[in-house]
C-alpha cells in the first residue's frame, strides 16, 4: 500500500522525462501526459480509501532509516488534495489540448513537474523536503508563466519571480532557524514543540510568514492579481490549482502540527483571515477582465479557509477542508471557462465582450454553476462550504466573523453577476461577429466537468464531508500523524 | 559571533540592492541573500571546529545535515540565477521598451 506513495512524485517527472524525449509526437505526448495524471487521481482515491479508517500508509523512500530517509506519508488531507489537485491538473491538461497551449514544447514536461511538485509537498513530512518540493512547483512556474503569456508578461513575470524567490528565501531562513533551535526538520519531531519553546514558535512564525506570502494572505497578496491574470488561462488555471493552495496546506499542516492549534494565535489568524476575505473582494470590483476579478477573488477565497483554521475546532477545521477542496475545483472551472472566452473572442476583458450566453449557451452553463458555487448560493457545493464554515463560526459565537463572512458572500455574488451581466447578456460586439467561434468538446468539456462535481457537491457533498471530518480529526490530535511517521 | 555578523552584514547588502531600481541588482541581491541563508543554515548545525561526520566521528563530529541542506540550496538558487540572467539576457536583446504599467497592461 504504502510503496504508492511514490507515484504521485516520480510518476509526474518520469512523464516529463517521456514527454522531453518525444518533442514532436503531439498525440503521444498528450496521452503520456493525461495517464500519468490519470495514475495520480487513482493512487489519490485508492489513498482516501486507505486513510478513511485512521490509517497513515507511510514511505521510506531506498528504506533508509527515519532520520535521513525522505519520508511520505498520506493522511487525508493529503491524500484528499493530491486527489482534487490532479482533477485539476486533469481539466487543465485537456483544456490545454482544446486551446493549443501544449503545442509549445514546454508546456506539458513543464506542467508535469510542477504537479509532481505539489503532490509531492503534501505527501512530504519534513519541512526542508517541503522546501525542495515547493521550488521543484515554483521553476516550472516561472517558465510557463514567461512562456505563456501575452503582453505584459516581462513586468508580471519579474513581480512574479521576485516574491517567490523572496518567500522561498525567508522560507529556507525559517527552516534554518527551526533546526538550529530543536535540531530536527521533521514535522513528526516537530510536534507541539512550539507550544514547549518560545524560540521554536518564532522560528516557526518565520516559516509561517513564507507560506503566507506564497498562499497570497493579505497583506502579502498583492503579487497574485499582478502576476497571474497575464499568463494564459489554462495556465492561470493550472496556478489557482496548486501555487498558493500549497501555501495554504503548508500553514494549514504547521500550524496543527508544530503549534498544535495554540489558541494564542487565534486572533491573529481571525484578522489575517477576514482582511482577505474583505479586501480580495473589494479588489474585484475595481478591475475589468475576468481573470482579474477571479484572480482578487482567489486572495478572498483563502481568507474563508484560513477563517475555518483560525476557528480551530473540530466544525470548523472540517469546514476549511471542505471549502479548500471544493474552492480548487470550482476556481479551476471559472478559469477554465475565462479560457474558452479568451480562445473563442480572442480577449477576455468585460469591456469587449458580450452576448456569450447566446453564441455559446453550454459555456453559460459552465460558468453559471461554477459562479453560483463560487458565491455560495444553495443547492451548490459551495453553499454548504460556507454553511459549514458560518456554522463552525457562530458556534464559537464570534459575531463580527459571521457578519463579514455573509457580507463578503453578498459582494462575491454581485461581482459575478457583473461578469454574467457584462459577459453573457448583452449585444455581441461588432468584432466579435466577425470571428469564428469554435469550441470543441476539449475546450467545453473540463469546466462543465469541475462546474459538475461543484453542483453534484452539494447535493451528495456527504463522502467528502466525511473525509473532511476525518482530516479535522487529524490535525486536531495529530498524535496518529506523529506516530506513523517517526515510526516510534 | 562572526556567524551573526556576516548574515546580518549580507541581509542587508541584498536588501539595499533589492530596494534599488534595476533587474541586475534584484538578482545580485536575491545571490547575496541566498548566502546569507546558507550561512545561517550553516551556523544552525554549530560554527566552531568539530572532527568530520564520518564512520566513527562520534560525540564531537560536525553535523552534517545543515551541510546537506546547504547543498541542495545552493544548486536551486543556482539554476534560477541563470534563469534570472537569461530573462534579463533576453529583455536587453530587444532594446530599449517604454515603461511598462504595474502589470503591463491597462487596467
Amino acid at each position: 500500500m504504502s510503496i504508492l506513495l511514490i507515484v504521485p512524485v516520480a510518476g509526474p517527472l518520469l512523464a516529463a522525462a517521456v514527454l522531453l524525449a518525444l518533442p514532436d509526437r503531439l498525440l503521444l505526448r498528450r496521452v503520456v501526459a493525461l495517464l500519468a495524471t490519470a495514475a495520480v487521481i487513482a493512487v489519490g482515491v485508492v489513498l482516501l480509501v486507505a486513510t478513511s479508517d485512521g490509517e497513515v500508509p507511510v514511505l521510506r523512500v531506498g528504506d533508509w532509516p527515519p532520520v535521513v530517509a525522505i519520508t511520505l506519508a498520506a493522511d487525508p488531507l493529503s491524500a484528499l488534495l493530491v486527489t482534487v489537485s490532479a482533477m485539476v491538473v486533469l481539466a487543465c491538461l485537456v483544456a490545454a489540448a482544446g486551446t493549443g497551449d501544449d503545442r509549445k514544447r514546454a508546456f506539458l514536461p513543464l506542467s508535469m513537474v510542477l504537479s509532481a511538485g505539489a503532490y509531492g509537498a503534501y505527501l512530504t513530512t519534513d519541512l526542508f523536503n517541503l522546501f525542495v518540493l515547493v521550488e521543484v512547483m515554483l521553476v516550472p512556474s516561472y517558465v510557463l508563466l514567461a512562456l505563456s503569456g501575452g503582453p505584459g508578461r516581462a513586468g508580471a513575470g519579474r513581480v512574479y519571480i521576485a516574491t517567490s524567490l523572496l518567500g522561498s528565501t525567508i522560507l529556507l531562513a525559517g527552516v534554518g532557524l527551526l533546526y538550529g533551535v530543536t535540531g530536527t526538520v521533521g514535522l513528526a519531531d516537530l510536534a507541539g514543540r512550539a507550544r514547549e519553546v518560545p524560540a521554536a514558535a518564532a522560528a516557526g512564525g518565520v516559516v509561517l510568514l513564507a507560506f503566507a506570502l506564497k498562499g497570497a494572505l493579505v497583506p502579502l497578496h498583492d503579487w497574485l492579481p499582478r502576476a497571474y491574470p497575464v499568463a494564459s488561462p489554462v495556465v492561470v488555471a493550472l496556478f489557482s490549482g496548486l501555487l498558493t493552495k500549497v501555501g495554504l496546506y503548508a500553514i494549514i499542516r504547521i500550524y496543527a502540527v508544530l503549534y498544535g492549534g495554540d489558541p494564542a494565535y487565534h486572533p491573529l489568524l481571525v484578522a489575517v483571515a477576514l482582511a482577505s476575505m474583505v479586501i480580495g473582494v473589494l479588489g474585484a470590483i475595481g478591475v475589468g477582465s475576468m481573470r482579474k476579478v477571479l484572480a482578487f477573488h482567489m486572495v478572498s477565497q483563502i481568507g474563508y479557509v484560513l477563517l475555518g483554521l483560525a476557528l480551530f475546532t473540530a466544525a470548523s477545521l472540517a469546514a476549511a477542508i471542505f471549502y479548500l477542496a471544493q474552492y480548487v475545483l470550482v476556481k479551476a472551472a471559472l478559469f477554465l471557462c475565462a479560457a474558452v472566452v479568451a480562445a473563442t473572442r480572442g480577449t477576455d476583458r468585460l469591456s469587449r465582450l458580450g452576448g456569450l450566453a447566446s453564441s455559446s449557451p453550454l459555456l453559460a452553463l459552465a460558468f453559471g454553476v461554477a459562479a453560483l458555487s463560487l458565491a455560495g448560493l444553495p443547492p451548490f457545493g459551495g453553499f454548504l462550504a460556507k454553511f459549514l464554515v458560518l456554522r463552525a463560526a457562530n458556534e464559537v459565537g464570534d459575531w463580527l466573523v459571521l457578519t463579514v463572512a455573509v457580507l463578503v458572500s453578498l459582494v462575491t455574488l454581485l461581482s459575478m453577476l457583473k461578469i454574467w451581466g457584462v459577459a453573457f447578456w448583452g449585444e455581441v460586439p461588432r468584432a466579435a461577429r466577425e470571428r469564428t467561434a469554435r469550441t470543441g468538446l476539449a475546450l467545453l468539456g473540463p469546466p462543465l466537468a469541475l462546474g459538475g462535481c461543484a453542483l453534484l457537491l452539494g447535493p451528495l457533498g456527504g463522502p467528502l464531508l466525511q473525509v473532511a471530518d476525518d482530516a479535522a480529526a487529524g490535525l486536531l490530535e495529530p498524535a496518529g500523524y506523529v506516530r506513523a511517521v517517526s515510526g516510534r | 559571533m562572526s556567524g551573526p555578523l556576516i548574515v546580518g552584514v549580507l541581509v542587508a547588502a541584498g536588501v539595499f540592492l533589492l530596494l534599488r531600481p534595476g533587474q541586475l541588482r534584484l538578482v545580485l541581491g536575491f545571490v547575496l541573500l541566498g548566502h546569507a541563508v546558507n550561512v545561517l543554515l550553516l551556523a544552525a548545525g554549530g560554527l566552531h571546529r568539530r572532527e568530520p561526520p564520518v564512520d566513527g566521528g562520534g560525540a564531537e563530529s560536525a553535523d552534517p545535515l545543515p551541510q546537506a541542506f546547504i547543498l541542495t540550496a545552493i544548486v536551486i538558487t543556482f539554476g534560477i540565477t541563470v534563469y534570472l540572467l537569461r530573462l534579463l539576457r533576453r529583455a536587453a536583446r530587444r532594446g530599449s521598451r517604454p515603461p511598462e504599467t504595474w502589470d503591463g497592461g491597462p487596467r
